[in-house]
């Protein structure tokens, strides 16, 4: 269960990963994720369902890779199984026709909002895509992204791609330009959809924003995942993940967000290490 | 031998680990009777004819019967007797609040101290483990499909049950490893994991399907379930922490004790890094209740690292609802009680982390709702507690996410409603059984409560259910 089969390098920090997941694939809906474990003693991270193909029973991840469990996943081959796969968690995106929308993806946020566009536009909306990335190599799926929104922008931070900009600076000109814009989503980091909702609230445009706490089970039981959102304690695992990014408290997002950092750190040198040992000795 | 020439024998005291040792440990406590032990605590036993200590037994175990067949050196016998009614007795034995329960009967405790019945209950268990499962022999299958949804005590029980009566039984668990509380929750210096595993293990050779990662609610909702079994179980346990509502709840260093005992527990946190998933106490730690739950937290806490630990709880020492045998473990460890004491205000930093917490004072005013005195909170008593980690033991609720698109009836503390000698639930096909009805319980009530939710199921699939589905709905 749970077979790998397809792996893909999207940037060179991000991967692409198609899992044989088929009950979750009959159930997955944009804006939902997945809690995964590498192995055994490996610790359950959640990714967002960038894909899904409820035909061939499968669901598409995408992730960067930033510490022990993200890096052991990448060096995971086509034929491996993950050892555990829940999902779908999280509420979908609430997909309605709402007119003319702005979905925003920085870095790794650009494969959530892809199946979000696509669900949006095929409920009848105006699709403005932004996309934006720190540099060239890190952008990605700019195809897949025009097959699915009606307009799409693409910047990069230091200008080695496309337009140099930040994601809220397109952004600002369409909201500035008088176009009627109905709502706008904004998935990457935290400090990129803190941006995002800072830039729309001006405007009194809807802004919603998918919160990366962290998580444990997913299900409700823990509250490791606990944000605040218009002053209330919410769970983001089913409360969320998306919320209104105008009543995000963004600064508690990012304290909590850090934890654990100097055990991670531990972790990530200790498997660093076995990882050079392996390629002396010419294991995996 | 004469009777009146017997001298009396005492409560025979189990082994444990020493305290100083221990608290930085994960190994099991109590260490358990060895057969010399066991047999003279089991001589304690008046044998009586009208034995009180089956009827402060939740499920009826025939006490005196095991432990006369114990004393007699018929183990097997011992076994057989204590699994007639439960299915879990090693489990039961090392977590059960005997002292509520079965102890607080023995005629023996009216002058001097009770039968360890529960120790007893725990040796002839461990003696059967020991021996190898026996697999009992497997019936004809009925051809009737029954999903069982989690699978803490109650889930396990009824699977078990219904398995052995020839039902196709798949049990749907939400986390990756199954046991409910058992895994998560109590922790292993209490309860190895071992002993889970075995009966689970147990279920699995008697043919029940395990099926973890599934979010019934997410994956599957009940209605669809319904569709796909002939019946169901809910099972799904009291998983939702509460909280307190205090300003600086969300600082970094609180937690819900769910979380901290997740981390450590299920994720085996206390094993890092050789295990993945971080848990983080600090020096000194605040465990806010006086459960089961915050013993475990507290305890835990001090097993991974915590200089000193502090159990602050608002009523005082005699309403304490943990188990006694944890209380008294806790202060052998070195826990710090705070009776009377209520947080009020968590404080933190600027990088959000926890530097304290201001509590008041509290005294007891008249008996509440539950029977125990309230705590009435001392005006001007407010002083502050430096500590840099806050654990939240104040009990939980039961999670609605299986309910999703189930019309299922529930009262307003998020209980199912279920009729308790059958553990129908008001849709037909549906039972529920455990903590779910009860809200937070013990292991033992939520096995009893699968195994009379398994015969109910069994009766009516048999179609020998002729009354109708909810008692009220009588003639209508
Ligand atoms: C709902 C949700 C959806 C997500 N979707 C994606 C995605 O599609 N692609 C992607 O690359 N990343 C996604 N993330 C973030 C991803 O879960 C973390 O990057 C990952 O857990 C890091 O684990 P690590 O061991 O590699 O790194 P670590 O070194 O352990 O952690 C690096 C940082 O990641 C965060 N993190 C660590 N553990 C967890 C955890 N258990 N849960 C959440 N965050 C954690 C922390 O802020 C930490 O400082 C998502 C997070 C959430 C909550
Ligand atoms: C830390 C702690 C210590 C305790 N100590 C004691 C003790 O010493 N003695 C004692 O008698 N009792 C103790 N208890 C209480 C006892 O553990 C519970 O009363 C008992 O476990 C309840 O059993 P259950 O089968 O109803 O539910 P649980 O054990 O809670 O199991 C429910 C299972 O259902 C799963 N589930 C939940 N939602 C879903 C879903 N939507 N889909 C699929 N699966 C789902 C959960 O993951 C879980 O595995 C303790 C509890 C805790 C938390
Ligand atoms: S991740 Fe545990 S409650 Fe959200």
């Amino acid at each position: 269960m749970y077979r790998i089969l397809e792996k893909e390098a999207l940037t060179p920090v991000s991967k692409l990963f198609v899992i044989e997941a088929p009950e979750v694939a009959r159930k997955a809906q944009a804006g939902q994720f997945v809690i995964l474990r590498t192995h055994e003693k490996g610790e359950r991270i959640p990714l967002t369902i960038a894909d899904y193909d409820r035909e061939a029973g499968t669901i598409t991840i995408v992730a960067q890779e930033v510490g022990k469990t993200t890096k052991y996943l990448g060096t995971m081959q086509v034929g491996d199984s993950l050892a555990s796969f829940t999902g779908p968690l999280g509420r979908p995106t609430e997909i309605e026709k709402y007119g003319t929308v702005v979905v925003v993806g920085g870095g790794l946020g650009i494969a959530p909002i892809y199946p979000i566009c696509r669900s949006l536009r095929q409920a009848g909306n105006y699709v403005v895509g932004i996309i934006g990335a720190r540099s060239g190599n890190l952008l990605f799926w700019e195809d897949k992204m025009r097959s699915v929104t009606d307009e799409l922008i693409v910047c990069t931070d230091d200008g080695s791609y496309a337009r140099k900009a930040l994601v809220t600076e397109p952004l600002k000109e369409l909201l500035d330009s008088g176009r009627k814009v109905d709502r706008v989503w904004a998935v990457g980091p935290a400090i990129m959809m803190k941006f995002v909702s800072l830039t729309t609230q001006p405007y009194g445009v809807k802004t919603i924003v998918s919160l990366n706490s962290i998580m444990v089970d997913g299900t409700g039981m823990c509250g490791s995942c606990r944000v605040s959102v218009g002053g209330r304690t919410r769970f983001a695992c089913v409360d969320g993940p998306e919320f209104d990014g105008h009543e995000v408290d963004w600064d508690l997002l990012l304290k909590r967000q850090r934890i654990y950092v100097d055990l991670e750190k531990i972790a990530l040198e200790r498997y660093e290490r076995e990882l050079m040992r392996s390629k002396d000795t010419g294991g995996r | 031998m004469a009777e009146g020439k017997k001298k009396r024998i005492p409560r025979q005291e189990m082994p444990t680990q020493d305290p100083q040792e221990r608290r930085r440990n994960f190994h099991e406590v109590a260490l358990g009777y060895t057969l010399e032990l066991a047999v003279a605590e089991a001589n304690r036993c008046l044998q009586c004819p009208k034995p009180f200590c089956v009827e402060g037994c939740p499920v009826q175990v025939r006490i005196p019967e095991f432990i006369k067949a114990l004393r007699e050196g018929d183990m097997w016998g011992a076994v057989e007797i204590l699994k007639d009614k439960n299915s879990l007795p090693a489990i039961c034995g090392r977590v059960c609040p005997q002292e509520t329960q079965c102890e607080a009967k023995c005629v023996l405790g009216r002058r001097g101290e009770p039968v360890a019945i529960g120790r007893l209950e725990r040796f002839v268990a461990d003696w059967e483990r020991a021996q190898g499962m026996r697999i009992p022999e497997r019936p004809a299958p009925v051809g009737k499909k029954i999903a069982v949804i989690g699978s803490g005590p109650a889930g396990l029980t009824a699977a078990g049950d219904l398995a052995k009566k020839g039902y196709e039984v798949d049990v749907l668990e939400a986390l990756h490893t199954p046991g409910g509380v058992l895994m998560y929750g109590i922790p292993e210096f209490r309860l190895p994991k071992d002993i889970v595993m075995a009966e689970i293990d147990y279920l699995r050779k008697l043919g029940v399907n395990i099926r973890t990662n599934v979010v019934v609610g997410k994956l599957y909702t009940l209605n669809e379930l319904l569709e796909l079994y002939d019946a169901i179980f809910l099972g799904t346990g009291a998983g939702l922490p509460i909280m307190m509502n205090i300003p600086g709840e969300n600082y970094n260093g609180v937690y819900s004790a769910n979380e901290l005992l997740t981390r450590t527990n299920l994720m085996k946190g206390y094993l890092f890094p050789e295990w993945d998933t971080p848990v983080k106490v600090g020096n000194k730690v605040a465990v806010i209740g006086a459960g089961n739950v915050a013993m475990d937290a507290a305890r835990s806490s001090l097993r991974l690292g915590a200089e000193e630990v502090h159990i602050v709880y608002r009523r005082s020492r005699a309403e304490v609802p943990a188990r006694a045998e944890e209380v008294h473990h806790a202060e052998e460890e070195g826990i710090i009680f705070d009776f009377l004491t209520n947080p009020v205000e968590i404080y933190g930093n600027e990088d959000g982390w926890v530097t304290g917490m201001r509590c008041i004072r509290m005294r007891l005013g008249e008996p509440d709702a539950s029977g125990r005195p309230r705590p009435i909170p001392i005006e001007g008593s407010e002083f502050d507690m430096e500590v840099d980690t806050v654990v939240m033991a104040l009990g939980t609720r039961p999670n609605p996410l299986v309910f999703s698109d189930a019309q299922l009836e529930r009262t307003r503390r998020g209980t199912v409603v279920a009729d308790p000698k059958t553990g129908r639930t008001k849709l037909e096909r549906v039972w529920a059984g455990g903590d779910i009805v009860t809200g937070a319980a013990t292991v033992i009530s939520a096995m009893g409560a699968g195994r009379i939710a398994a015969t109910d199921i069994d009766r009516y699939l048999r179609g020998e259910g002729t009354e109708p589905w909810w008692p009220e709905d009588g003639a209508s």
